[in-house]
């Protein structure tokens, strides 16, 4: 006979639900500017407490604050600004595109703006990214031509993909950015392999491997961060910890770990974690990890807190499993109405620029998105030949294939 | 030219290729300092530093996911999964990563990665490591397979693999890495240094992939074999007196249908045979290609001889393995129909 009572099962649940009031306490929030700044070749050890605190840099008067301020000038502030604000518009319009059935499926990043924005102006060009569907910054960032990435979208007959991915699963080598995998988590170890690629051959170039926080708990993860640690690659691990997988809080995929930075204390890698709202923040913190792996001090794991305002994708509803002003809530706030603020407050930007900033931002999609749509959408217009669905599949056609295009007609 | 066991053609490709392109490199669990628990890549760490060929965590995902981003960067990965049985960890790197990355991102990004792995049993190795898991990758569009029978296609094939611009499944059955294993585990082995086979030029060759082989001519009927049942119905068709010609598939996918649908055609008999489980094998997609192509010319129904459609056991490896009796009777079957 024993004394304990039963076993019984821990299932995790978020501190709220639809109807309830948003409550974020459990997060906590240092006050900007109060996080060391180490030197980039710490040892991991040394730097145990970056994984559970949040690096912060704008405070609450809009002024760039303690040792991690100063990376960027007030021009590219201004350029960084620009970018979110762009990738807004462009997430607007191609929400309503698929809302207006000119394609199936779209993916906003709302909210996150500032992830991938800040941190593609950490990078040097032939640097190589491997991302996952809620980066889309890295291309507006990079200067990728809306246009394509709109005909992506449209799978129309301009679609550099020829009509083959799902939207918003760009690639493109020259602005450094790899295929998207729907599989997710697959591309974490690749970046890892890319890197040590990169290492073998004595090169100069790194690489960025991108996350979610529910993809975290997947194999590739793991080993991704295994050989990262072994063979201290030149990569930056980003987890963009938004708080949602579709319908899933971060907890289930967290576990008893406070945050996902920790994941990175076993494998002995450095890990940060950062204020993802705050695009000063995540640009020091990116240019930090960046220059490690440059200087071939290895590896650097980054948690981005952040808040997925928006759903996890056009077939989604989030209201059905979290209240609906969860948003308004959240404590880190919106990434561009911080930054505007701070640009402000320096005397570089001012309401009445900011309105004519959007104006103009929105001229450009707008007309980006004319031009895509004079190629076609996903039901009218343009489309890639049914022929080219049978190329590519290797580098040369083998027979088997030939047979069945001539089968199918083409 | 010099003889060599299928190892050391094996081991002599991936030298010859790391010789020729910095761009290849080895890796692999237990694959560096040791050089491969089948002594695979004995050597070549030693010849050509630790960052062409080095050890591996024990992660097979990562070992292909890994090689999929050096591909992609511009290297040419040859890693080895330790046994095929092994690979199972690593699918979705293969299947949804290396296979369609070139697909799917209209070239801006491939996957000239090929992943060795020892396959198929006969060395009780139980239901771990004796699997024949072909068939999981010939169903994959954007996959090549390649399953060699002896050194000199083994080392002529790697190469070619290696060179190949899309991913390469390159299956070595373990039962032959020593010698022309013919299926009488009861006798003593035939070394390779004793088969033509085992002449293997030095330095660098090819053995085009999707080209099959003919083993053997004849007229009665048509074997469709690789990698260890070639030696097999070899010895089934020395005893049994039944003149079959004897095709040396070589590689699974791309097929060579053309060299089949002649010799069916010629013998109006079809026989299929391979170690794996029958259901669903790569037999079934052979036999419907062969009826497809070769139906008015068939005098009696293809026969196919398999692995029993069990995990592979250990102690009754042999009343599993399709050994030459088994294929003698698929022949006697298939000429009386």
């Amino acid at each position: 006979m024993t004394a304990t009572a039963p076993l019984s099962l821990h299932v995790p649940e978020p501190a709220v639900r639809p109807g309830g009031t948003p409550n974020f306490g459990e997060i906590e929030i240092p006050q900007a500017g109060t996080v060391r700044r180490p030197d980039v070749d710490v040892a991991a050890a040394d730097i145990r407490d970056l994984a559970y605190t949040i690096i912060r840099v704008m405070d609450g008067e809009d002024r760039a604050v303690g040792p991690w301020a100063g990376t960027l000038t007030d021009e590219e502030c201004l350029a960084g600004l620009r970018d979110m604000m762009k990738l807004r518009a462009f997430d607007g319009r191609m929400l309503m595109a698929q809302r207006q059935g000119k394609t199936s499926f779209y993916m906003q990043h709302l909210g996150e703006e500032a992830v991938s924005t800040a941190f593609r102006r950490a990078l040097e060009p032939g640097d190589m990214n491997f991302p996952t569907y809620r980066q889309a910054g890295l291309l507006i960032a990079g200067g990728y031509p809306m246009v394509d990435m709109m005909s992506q979208i449209y799978s129309n007959e301009n679609d550099p993909l020829l009509g083959r991915q799902l939207p918003v699963m760009y690639a493109s080598k020259e602005y450094g950015f790899f295929s998207i995998s729907g599989n997710l988590a697959t591309q974490y170890i690749q970046a890892v392999g890319w890197a040590m690629a990169s290492a073998i051959r004595n090169d100069t170039r790194i690489a960025a491997g991108w996350i979610g926080d529910g993809s975290t708990a997947e194999s590739d993860f793991h080993a991704a961060l295994v050989f990262a640690s072994t063979y201290r690659a030149p990569v930056v691990l980003n987890i963009v910890n938004n708080q949602w997988a579709i319908s899933t809080f971060q907890g289930i995929a967290r576990g008893g770990s406070s945050t996902f930075a920790a994941r990175g204390h076993g494998f002995g890698i450095p890990a940060l974690r950062v204020d993802g709202n705050d695009y000063l923040a995540v640009h020091a913190v990116a240019k930090w990890a960046v220059e490690r792996a440059r200087r071939n001090l290895g590896p650097t794991l980054v948690e981005y807190v952040t808040y997925r305002a928006g759903a996890h994708s056009t077939s989604d509803d989030p209201s059905a499993y979290r209240p609906k002003t969860e948003f308004d809530a959240w404590p880190l706030g919106d990434p561009i109405t911080r930054l505007k603020g701070y640009l402000i407050g320096r005397g570089a930007w001012s309401e009445e620029r900011h309105k004519q900033g959007e104006a103009e931002i929105l001229d450009e999609v707008v007309t980006a998105q004319r031009e895509a749509e004079s190629h076609g959408t996903l039901h009218a217009g343009g489309k890639p030949s049914p022929r080219d669905m049978f190329e590519g599949v290797f580098a040369e056609m083998p027979p088997h294939l030939r047979r069945q295009r001539q089968q199918a007609g083409y | 030219m010099t003889r060599r066991t299928m190892i050391e053609a094996i081991r002599d490709a991936m030298a010859v290729m790391m010789e020729r392109d910095e761009d290849v490199v080895v890796f692999g669990e237990d694959v560096g300092y040791f050089g491969g628990v089948f002594r695979c890549t004995q050597g070549l760490q030693a010849r050509f530093g630790a960052s062409r060929c080095f050890d591996a965590p024990i992660s097979e995902l990562g070992i292909v996911g890994a090689a999929i981003g050096m591909a992609s960067y511009g290297l040419r990965p040859c890693v080895e999964v330790q046994f095929a049985d092994y690979m199972y960890p690593a699918y979705d790197q293969i299947v949804s990563e290396a296979a369609r990355l070139r697909y799917r991102s209209n070239g801006e990004f491939t996957a000239p990665i090929v992943v060795r792995m020892p396959t198929g049993g006969g060395i009780f190795g139980g239901q771990t490591h004796s699997q024949s898991p072909e068939a999981l990758f010939t169903h994959v569009s954007g996959l090549k397979t390649v399953v060699p029978s002896n050194p000199y296609d083994a080392k002529g094939l790697l190469i070619a693999a290696i060179e190949d611009p899309d991913p390469v499944i390159f299956l070595e059955p373990k039962r032959l890495y020593n010698g022309p294993f013919d299926g009488h585990h009861d006798r003593p082995v035939t070394p390779w240094a004793k088969h033509e086979g085992g002449e293997v030029p030095d330095g660098h060759y090819t053995v085009p992939l999707g080209k099959a082989a003919i083993r053997r001519e004849g007229s009665a009927v048509t074997v469709l074999a690789y990698g260890t049942i070639v030696h097999v119905a070899e010895a089934a068709a020395a005893e049994t007196g039944i003149d079959a010609e004897i095709i040396d598939l070589r590689t699974l996918l791309p097929l060579d249908m053309e060299t089949i649908e002649a010799s069916v055609r010629k013998t109006g008999r079809c026989v299929i045979a391979h170690e794996a489980t029958l259901t669903s094998g790569f037999g079934a997609e052979l036999a419907a290609l062969v009826q497809e192509a070769c139906f008015y010319h068939l005098e009696t129904p293809i026969v196919r001889v398999a692995g029993w459609d069990t995990p592979y056991p250990h102690a009754q490896e042999w009343a599993y393995f399709p050994g030459p009796e088994r294929v003698g009777r698929a022949l006697r079957a298939a000429m009386e129909g």
